[in-house]
């Protein structure tokens, strides 16, 4: 009895919680098949990355290992496991609903913090060199546009992305 | 001629003239226009997917809404970028309520997503307004001594329900648009698997790991190169196989190409004016077959 309600202290919460998520919506579907994990091309290299081990995770409440955790940064978003689910659980969804809670907590991988930085100084997250922008004409390639730098940082100052953002910076 | 919205996206002016090139010297000897706009920002891929993806969301509508005001529909070079301006393209155009929540978000920006246009793949544009016959009857370099092991990669037919690009399981598009250049489309094993381009950066090791299978199993399909929709494909496989060099002391010379710069060769056009040099991997070979 006494195990039982720990398990719905720490279960329902954190299910419901990733539900409340863009992309999380569908988690509470998972019947753990397991057609994910034998669809994922990192669970075939890896043994640190597994679908069905993340949701099963998630659904057992466990969100401090989740969300602290290696395993949700080693999906390559390639979507086969969602497209074969037979529960139509989107799992690559899942995930980015599970990234977006652990950057939340201020957990945020280098990498990522690259890309959030470039988006917010130049407005592309990969970085156009000076020296390839200048060859453009030498190759034949018109000049390139302006980007959209002042309507972007006020849709990113809108959704809290700088924030967010700016907290993981203190917290690494 | 029919007019596209071009959206070049940051990967390609950032490391890939010749992709860029290729495509802006083929598609419009096709009859397709590609129009530049001002103001177009990051598509919001996969890793600004996996920061936040309510910003993700609102900022691929953003681009999406220039093309609104320009009467265009989009077209995309990158399978990335179509990846994330198709997804939210279909994804607000159903659902109301999450429409309005990132309208709500656009209003900052003076912006409102009306949902009025499409996001197209230049492939999709390739089969759908220039169409095989044509496509065929404008090839004038004969192609057919080459074996090419065309790749999608994932994010122009995942997830299908929402980017309905072809089949998911047993797509034949890109295939189909191989052949009309007159060369041979090959199968060989897990085709249809990812590069494991996304994991780059993060976990490298792995990243590389997926991308040698790929390298494998083209190999010994005897493929004389590999066909790419996507710069992110081209990168893990093309400068993939100089890291193979390194980790694994393995030495394959795959060359790896642009659909679209084989679709420029087949059209005639010079290969010294589509800036073969930055292949990694040296594409003479092709170059060589192509009579």
């Amino acid at each position: 009895m006494a195990l039982e309600k720990e398990v719905k202290k720490s279960q329902l919460p954190f299910s419901k919680e990733i539900m409340t998520q863009l992309g999380g919506e569908t988690v509470t579907f998972c019947y753990q098949c397991g057609t994910c994990a034998s669809s994922c091309p990192v669970a075939k290299i890896t043994e640190k990355f597994n679908p069905r081990e993340v949701i099963k995770q998630s659904l057992l409440g466990e969100k401090e290992e989740t969300l602290s955790g290696d395993a949700i940064w080693l999906c390559c978003s390639c979507y086969n496991c969602q497209e074969r689910c037979p529960q139509k659980v989107e799992i690559a969804d899942v995930i980015y609903a599970l990234r977006n809670m652990s950057i939340r907590r201020g957990n945020i991988p280098n990498i990522y913090a690259e890309f959030a930085a470039g988006l917010m100084s130049e407005g592309r997250i990969v970085p156009i060199s000076k020296f390839l922008e200048k060859k453009r004409p030498e190759f034949g390639l018109p000049p390139l546009k302006s980007t959209g730098i002042d309507s972007l940082r006020k849709i990113l100052s809108t959704t809290g992305f700088d924030a967010i953002w700016q907290k993981g910076e203190e917290e690494s | 001629m029919t007019s596209y919205a071009l959206f070049l996206g940051c990967t390609i002016p950032a490391r890939q003239p010749h992709y860029e090139l290729s495509a802006r010297k083929a598609l419009p000897k096709l009859g397709i226009e590609l129009v530049d706009l001002a103001d177009m920002t990051c598509c919001a891929p996969p890793p600004l997917q996996s920061i936040d993806l309510e910003t993700s969301l609102s900022i691929a509508a953003y681009n999406i809404c220039l093309a609104e005001e320009a009467d265009l529909n989009i077209v995309t070079l990158c399978t990335g970028c179509f990846e994330s301006l198709a997804m939210a393209n279909a994804t607000l155009k159903k659902n109301e309520r999450l429409k309005a929540r990132v309208n709500r978000i656009l209003s900052s920006a003076g912006k409102e997503f009306k949902g009025s246009k499409e996001v197209k793949h230049y492939l999709q544009v390739l089969i759908e307004d220039v169409g095989l016959d044509r496509l065929r009857k404008a090839i004038v370099k004969n192609l057919s001594n080459l074996k090419v092991a065309s790749f999608s990669g994932c994010h122009a037919l995942r997830p299908s329900e929402l980017l309905k690009f072809d089949d998911p399981e047993r797509p034949h598009i890109f295939d189909d648009l191989v052949e009309a250049l007159g060369a041979k489309s090959i199968w060989y094993r897990n085709k249809l698997k990812c590069c494991g381009g996304l994991l780059r950066g993060y976990a490298d090791d792995v990243a590389l790991a997926i991308a040698r299978e790929k390298i494998v199993n083209t190999t010994k399909a005897d493929a004389d190169c590999i066909a790419t929709l996507c710069p992110f494909c081209f990168l893990t496989l093309d400068l993939g196989q100089i890291l193979m060099k390194s980790a694994f002391h393995e030495e394959y010379n795959m060359p790896v190409l642009h659909y679209a710069e084989l679709l420029s060769l087949a059209l005639g056009i010079d290969p010294k004016e589509l800036a073969p040099d930055f292949h990694k991997i040296k594409v003479d070979k092709v170059l060589n077959k192509i009579v």
